[in-house]
């Protein structure tokens, strides 16, 4: 009988840090999971597997939503589990058809609670026009899962126009953002009420699947490779995105786009935009001779008008991310090992 | 952002950048030490070592609280909230700080009560609103945040809140530079000094730096165009044989310090005799500790402590970094067994440590783009 | 130790002169101004935070002095070359002790 594959994954425990999308994640996923459930050679991971049925190709992803509080400024986790699956659909070049939903509920959890939510799902869900074909519900004792674990499941069909490969990035294609980072972090972080700061802010929970859509119509065969940059935040998207296609990703700063309120948070807390989670924004590399097209088609539709070019890729530094300044100072943007943590020194 | 980002003006910054290059020349060499972790924090950030000429050698400091903090006092913290009835309080910058038997939040995912607060000021608020616990704070930091600890614990003692104490490792700096330029190897030039703590002590306690040890020192911003115009300063003392302390500053160090600040400080601390100094060893008189008017307050005297000393692995060469004899990448341990992720010594722990900054922000740079910045 | 940030007092608590309510961007909290005794800060003043706490004002004529200072860099090296390229007497200052002078007030609070 051939051996088990080995495991590369050494950690003796699980910790938070594995959940938060950086490198403990990545070690996860890719020490423990990837070795035994996904055979030798899976490929790049990306946010959506595609799956080959009878001659048609599907994309199929699932995705789990646990968040402190339950609702917050924008949104609430019915929300972000009906688009966060929506969304990785549409980054990887399909239009979601259907979603299936699983609860997870603590016992003691008040009906109305779970009622808004069911609510908040069925209205994202109309919103983004994905019919939620069924699920399945398990309750738990008190105590053990902080109120309500979400997870969906989604399938979908690709769009014509499109093919998503990283090794087809090439130097001088440009890096596109869809519009400002930080919001969604931020307004969690400030809504457990912990840090007691207040802002005017709200997560920027909502389906991309129209702007994936007028980006594609506008510049399909120039798309090269999206994500949508949720935990671990767009650094954490971009690094995966060098290693990925072994070349540098070099981003200017005066481009990226943040909110005063997060660039505020951000500095008083001494965290990067960069390493903050989203959950409405996307970014995508697009092929130079499509640049201008993309980002007009994007600006014409709702919701893109601060969509940017915020960097390209080079040669340099191969792997890696970069960011620069307009008077020509750098620094490598890695991934952070877990949460992104206040600090105050 | 007012006060921030006309000190981050693009254009201002190449200016300045280029009237470094002018006055520094090329036949000279210049050591500056940055004292402070936010300073190098800030080098690094905005990518300053880029647009500085190769002559200009930036060397960091020891001044990062977390990274002189011997792991003893962080197992000491915890040993005494492993009581169910404790919660362990700390500032962000703690908690993945590893003692013996894992970080502060490793405990917490062992079930420990282990919070972040922003303030110390949160830290006491939360013992008002769980009577039934004792908070427990572990405090650190230097000169700048020592006056916040203190004032709380005044306001603490005001209202008679019982169930909060402080287990306190704040240092002072002037004992560290003075270990700095006391070393043999010692190749300094002149000294970018610390900004925040200077608007508590303000300048005159640098001033036998500039007497005595004969190296200019100048109180420095944090923004871009403060740290380029403290080198501009420095350039120009250094070029004319001057030593003598200047301040950068002005909006907000005052010459004279905060009296209101030192005042608290002095009626809730005293110095300790002596304290170890991760990578740096014992020095005297360079640490605090509450009163005895403050003994309900102090961690240290309501509850048993462990008294545990940690030595560091004779591999791990954090004093030498420390003291600017070695860079990062050049002690034997760097990249390999000591990583961000796996710390082995000091300065590898907090992200401000010259080998946390140096492999986070630099060392794939220079890996990757075959460039090895002199500093 | 070292993360300190600018923000704006928008009110003082009514009940307790040492809490204020200060904005940085749009971004609100309660600090304690207990460490400020002297000179007490106004709604409208800028103070620097630290851990919630105001370390100090913000002095606006600093800053500004400072800017200027800035925006002068390497003009006064640039007047004082080209005047000696012409070749005129009186004109061989040392461009550095130019510039000194005009950097206001460092070189005039020396140590006592």
């Amino acid at each position: 009988m051939p051996s088990d594959p080995p495991i590369r994954f050494r950690d003796p425990q699980i910790e938070m840090a594995h959940g938060a999308g950086g490198k403990a994640s990545r070690r996860l996923v890719e020490g423990l999971f990837a070795p035994l459930l996904f055979g030798n050679n899976p490929g790049p991971l990306g946010d959506a597997a595609l799956v080959d049925i009878g001659g048609t190709k599907i994309a199929l992803t699932t995705d789990s939503f646990v968040v402190k509080p339950l609702t917050f400024p924008g949104g609430s986790i019915g929300e972000l589990a009906v688009n966060g699956t929506v969304n990785d659909l549409a980054v990887s070049g399909a239009k979601a058809d259907a979603l299936v939903v699983t609860f997870v509920l603590e016992a003691g959890l008040p009906t109305s609670v779970l009622e808004a939510e069911v609510r908040a799902m069925a209205r994202a869900a109309k919103e983004a026009g994905v019919r939620v074909a069924g699920g399945d519900t398990k309750v738990v004792e008190h105590g053990k899962a902080d109120q309500m674990y979400i997870t969906t499941t989604g399938v979908g069909h690709l769009l014509r126009g499109v093919a998503l490969d990283p090794s087809s990035v090439r130097p001088g294609d440009k890096v596109l953002l869809s519009g400002p980072i930080g919001d969604h972090g931020i307004t969690i972080l400030l809504a457990r009420g912990e840090l007691d700061f207040q802002a005017d802010l709200r997560s920027d929970t909502r389906s991309v699947f129209p702007l994936v859509e007028a980006l594609v119509r506008a510049a399909g065969p120039g798309v090269r490779w999206m994500r949508d940059p949720t935990r671990g935040g767009a650094a954490t998207s971009l690094n995966e995105l060098a290693r990925d296609c072994g070349l540098g990703v070099v981003l200017f700063e005066e481009k990226i786009p943040v909110r005063d309120a997060v660039r505020g948070a951000c500095e008083l807390l001494g965290l990067d935009p960069l390493h903050i989670a989203n959950e409405g924004q996307f970014l995508a590399v697009i092929a130079p001779e499509y640049a201008d097209a993309a980002i007009n088609a994007l600006a014409l539709a709702p919701g893109g008008s601060e969509a940017q070019v915020i960097g390209e890729i080079r040669e340099q530094p191969a792997g890696s991310v970069l960011i620069t300044t307009l008077y020509g100072g750098s620094r490598i943007i890695d991934m952070l090992v877990g949460d992104p943590l206040p600090r105050i020194c | 952002m007012k006060f921030v980002d006309e000190f981050r003006e693009p254009e201002l910054i190449s200016k300045a950048a280029e009237e470094i290059r002018h006055l520094a020349g090329t036949e000279r060499h210049y050591c500056m030490m940055e004292v402070c972790g936010g300073h190098t924090h800030a080098i690094y950030r905005f990518g300053l070592k880029d647009i500085l000429p190769e002559n200009i050698e930036l060397i960091h400091g020891p001044g990062c609280p977390v990274c002189v903090l011997p792991m003893g006092r962080i197992d000491d913290g915890l040993s005494i909230a492993q009581d169910e009835n404790v919660i362990f309080a700390a500032f962000g910058d703690m908690m993945r700080v590893p003692g013996t038997l894992g970080s502060p939040l490793e405990h917490k995912a062992r079930g420990m009560d282990v919070r972040i607060v922003y303030s110390p000021s949160d830290a006491l608020k939360l013992a008002r609103l769980n009577p039934e616990k004792h908070v427990m704070f572990f405090a650190i930091g230097f000169e700048t945040t020592a006056p916040s600890t203190a004032l709380t614990l005044m306001r603490a003692k005001a209202e008679g809140i019982r169930n909060f104490s402080v287990f306190c490792n704040h240092v002072t700096i002037i004992p560290a530079i003075r270990a700095i330029l006391d070393s043999p190897d010692m190749r300094l030039d002149a000294f970018i000094g610390p900004g925040h703590v200077s608007t508590v002590i303000g300048c005159r306690p640098y001033e036998w730096i500039a007497k005595n040890a004969g190296k200019p020192i100048v109180i420095s911003g944090f923004e871009p165009l403060d740290i380029l115009q403290s080198v501009v300063m420095l350039l120009h003392q250094l070029k004319k044989g001057e030593a003598k302390v200047e301040n950068q500053y002005k909006r907000v160090v005052p010459w004279e310090g905060n009296p209101a600040a030192l005042r608290a400080m002095n009626e809730v601390f005293e110095l300790r005799p002596y304290f170890e100094w991760r990578g740096l060893g014992f020095i005297s008189q360079s640490a605090l500790r509450l009163r005895d008017s403050y003994a309900q307050w102090d961690a240290e005297q309501r509850f048993s402590v462990p008294g545990i000393r940690v030595t560091d692995p004779k591999a791990a060469q954090c004093g030498e970094v420390l003291k600017g004899v070695l860079k990062p990448h050049q002690c034997k341990l760097f990249g390999r067994e000591c990583t961000p992720e796996r710390p082995v010594g000091a300065l590898m722990v907090s992200s401000e440590g010259s080998c946390a900054a140096y492999f986070n922000y630099e060392h794939r740079k220079a890996m990757v783009t075959g460039l090895t910045s002199i500093a | 130790m070292c993360l300190a940030i600018p923000g704006k007092i928008v009110e003082i608590a009514p009940d307790n002169r040492d809490s204020a309510l200060v904005d940085v961007v749009g971004v609100r909290r309660r600090i304690d101004l207990g460490l400020i005794q002297d000179d007490k800060p106004v709604p409208g003043d800028w103070v620097l935070i630290h851990v919630g706490f105001a370390m100090s004002k913000i002095s606006e004529q600093d800053a500004t002095d400072q800017m200027n200072t800035l925006r002068m860099l390497g003009e006064i090296d640039g007047a004082v070359q080209e005047v000696q390229g012409y070749g005129l007497e009186g004109a061989q200052q040392d461009p550095q002790e130019v510039g000194q002078e005009d950097l206001p007030e460092a070189s005039q609070e020396k140590v006592q």
